[in-house]
């Protein structure tokens, strides 16, 4: 009995502790409850973008220039539309794992929207953290299909697919095709075997057997390595094809490697033609092959020099890297900037960070002033941006020059192309 | 396939397996005499790696004549290291000079990282597109000089083994190790000097490899594994062993890569490493244990 009392009074002594407890906290929180609109106010000026891309490893160069990029945003972006952007940023390191455990932290540690990761790998990987945490991601650069395929509500892509690069880059082939007068018969198609090289494959096998204004058929396909050392052994399979011109889905590091086993092994083909992939109108690309990587093809989604935007771009550049020219980093520099332009403008008519409000403005988005070549920046239900044009990219005396189309080219274009041996 | 093809893929491979021969080599003779397994072992290449590309960029100085500098370099390098911290653990158990070496082999990827940065790092040689025509061969220059280096230090190498008092010293300690303290070989120093020229052989096997191919420090343990293949394939402890181990990897993945398909390069080599598990543990040139 005496036990029992002693609960009881406990009991009661507890609930009044409880109770004076409840009432501090009740004032407590009211009086919080009356700050709070101004700190969230406050806080609600700047949006903190969480920045995710492969600034290290394999994919480093092309990380780093995609970072140019999203480091001349939040200046840019504060004359134009008066946000504050706040970057916040991380290293994938080119690998998918780090991509999504570098996401969860910018979250836990208050990124409001992610943008990135310029890898289709990674881009999924992050999605799915976005997803998951209800937080918008603006994928600045990655073709994979599935990205915007598999009904995610918080990512949106301001890129093409790679069925979109690969039907815009071959229907610029029958351009060049025609624009040189030139009819190759058969072309060996080499790519990266990851993802995005893998969702290249796949549309250049779906779409190429259908476009019967093509005058080239494939006569092998060779997959490699994207991190190989060497590609010795896969230059002599493709040269053993004999093939006119080769078909190349590649990243940076490989496309090197490719030019100077082709100059190794004296193939000259008619051509090296990228239907949409990265590499060969790169910075480094230039500077580590110098007078071979004149003439590489490269039918990619690229910018309009002449646009106002790409003007304000190339001067807010030009200031923050003197050092370096907008031309070689006008895609990754671009595209990444738009994706952070999108979350800004989303932002402003958002007038809050809460990701579903945020992913809601994103939606909405239609941004007609853009610095890349297109319609204007819109999402369709799937969040994906279906405007975006190509252009095809020659290489000439060292920087990438416009061919194609007609009343964008900055020169004619040449193919085929002169052999190795007949380059200065 | 045109048999042109084929013989210039083999040709490729065989050159290039000369170099991962060499680097091999070293993990062989250490572990041949020492009994100890280098598992720093691609690390240190890394570490060689680098020095080359240093040079290069800072001097432009060719990888070439940076061999006997590295060497030398690196002959010291192994010898402080065995005598410092790997001698104390020759008679500890296994699990603890694994530790011991993963933990060196951590500490080297670290320390390139914190001083170079996780980018790929290359050397770009005046003659590095060149090649060699020969008859229907197409032979790359730079495989070509990296192979006849490499050759030569293992020639120089067998040289020491067999024809010096104290590469017989060497020898005699890995043969009989309580007849060699009998009639008073210094054990400690010979242990030493064998683990020094292991860390020479990984040295030019370095500055010969960054000619080849980029260097990350995440290359290292690329390397280690490539060495461990190669060794146990070839004979763990034997010096030709190593060489041919070298050979048929740079051969056979060049032909994999060719025949079948490019992905399938490594696959090979891992298939041929269980496939001498299963049928010859001892390795194709290795003694069966009595």
């Amino acid at each position: 009995m005496n036990a029992r009392a002693d609960n009881e009074e406990e009991t009661m002594t507890v609930n009044r502790r409880q109770f004076n407890r409840a009432g501090a906290a009740a004032l407590g929180g009211a009086v919080a409850a009356s700050v709070a609109p101004a700190v969230s106010r406050a806080q609600n000026r700047v949006l903190k973008v969480g920045v995710l891309l492969p600034r290290s490893g394999v994919q480093a160069f092309i990380g780093q220039s995609c970072q140019m990029g999203a480091d001349i945003a939040p200046g840019l972006i504060k004359q134009m539309l008066g946000v504050d952007v706040e970057l916040m940023n991380a290293d994938t390191e080119t690998n998918v794992d780090v991509a999504r455990s570098r996401a969860e932290k910018l979250i836990n540690d208050g990124a409001q929207v992610l943008v990135g990761p310029f890898d289709s790998g990674a881009a999924i990987a992050i999605a799915q953290v976005a997803e998951q945490r209800r937080v918008p991601f603006v994928v600045n650069i990655a073709a994979a299909p599935q990205i915007t395929e598999q009904g995610f509500r918080y990512t949106f892509r301001n890129f093409p697919t790679s069925v979109d690069l690969v039907t815009n880059g071959l229907a610029l082939m029958r351009d060049l095709f025609q624009a040189t007068s030139a009819a190759p018969r058969t072309a060996v198609f080499m790519h990266v075997n990851d993802t995005f090289g893998q969702a290249n494959r796949r549309a250049v096998d779906a779409i190429l057997p259908k476009l019967n204004f093509l005058p080239f058929r494939l006569v092998d396909t060779i997959s490699y390595d994207p991190a190989a050392r060497d590609l010795s052994v896969e230059v002599a399979k493709a040269k053993a094809t004999n093939a006119d011109f080769i078909l190349l889905v590649s990243r940076l590091n490989d496309a090197i490697l490719l030019v100077r086993e082709l100059v190794k092994q004296r193939w000259s083909p008619q051509a090296i033609i990228s239907p949409g992939s990265p590499g060969m109108y790169e910075a480094q690309f230039y500077k580590a092959l110098g007078k071979f990587s004149d003439h590489c093809i490269s039918n990619v989604p690229w910018y309009d020099p002449k646009a106002a935007l790409s003007q304000r771009v190339d001067a807010a550049f030009s200031k923050q890297f003197p050092k370096e020219k907008l031309m070689f980093h006008a895609l990754n520099v671009g595209f990444t900037f738009e994706a952070v332009l999108v979350a800004a403008d989303a932002f402003r008519r958002a007038g809050t960070p809460d990701g579903a409000a945020l992913a809601d403005a994103i939606r909405q988005t239609s941004i007609t002033e853009r610095m890349m070549i297109g319609g204007p920046i819109r999402f369709d239900a799937k969040g994906q941006n279906t405007q975006i044009a190509s252009a095809c990219i020659q290489n000439r005396g060292g920087q990438p020059v416009v061919v194609l189309p007609r009343q964008a080219a900055q020169a004619a274009p040449v193919y085929p192309v002169p052999g190795w041996q007949q380059r200065g | 396939m045109p048999l042109e093809t084929v013989l210039n893929v083999v040709a490729s491979g065989l050159l290039a397996g000369l170099v991962y021969g060499l680097m091999a080599l070293g993990l062989s003779v250490i572990y041949g005499v020492v009994r100890i397994v280098n598992f720093a072992h691609g690390e240190l290449m890394a570490v060689a790696m680098y020095a080359a590309v240093i040079a290069f960029a800072a001097w432009g100085v060719d990888p070439l004549w940076m061999l006997v500098p590295v060497a030398a370099a690196f002959f010291g390098l192994g010898y402080v290291l065995q005598r410092g911290l790997i001698n104390p653990f020759i008679e500890r158990p296994e699990h603890s000079q694994f530790m011991l070496l993963l933990a060196v082999a951590l500490i080297l990827v670290n320390g390139l990282l914190v001083a170079f940065g996780p980018d790929a790092r290359n050397v770009q040689v005046d003659y590095a597109l060149e090649s060699y025509e020969i008859g229907p061969l197409l032979v790359d220059k730079v495989r070509v000089i990296c192979a006849a280096v490499a050759l030569a230090t293992c020639a120089l190498l067998f040289a020491v083994f067999r024809f010096t008092a104290f590469g017989k010293a060497i020898r005699a300690c890995a043969d009989n190790l309580l007849g060699a303290q009998v009639v008073g070989l210094n054990v400690s120093h010979l242990y030493a000097l064998t683990f020094a020229l292991g860390t020479a052989c990984v040295g030019v096997a370095g500055c010969l490899l960054v000619l080849l191919a980029d260097v990350t420090p995440n290359s290292g343990p690329a390397f280690t594994l490539l060495a461990f293949v190669i060794v146990i394939i070839g004979g763990l402890g034997s010096m030709p062993g190593a060489l041919a181990g070298g050979v048929l990897i740079g051969v056979s993945e060049a032909l994999a890569g060719l025949l079948i398909t490019p992905s399938a390069k490594s696959m090979i080599s891992f298939a041929l490493l269980i496939a001498v598990l299963a049928l010859r543990p001892q390795g194709l040139f290795g003694r069966a244990a009595r």
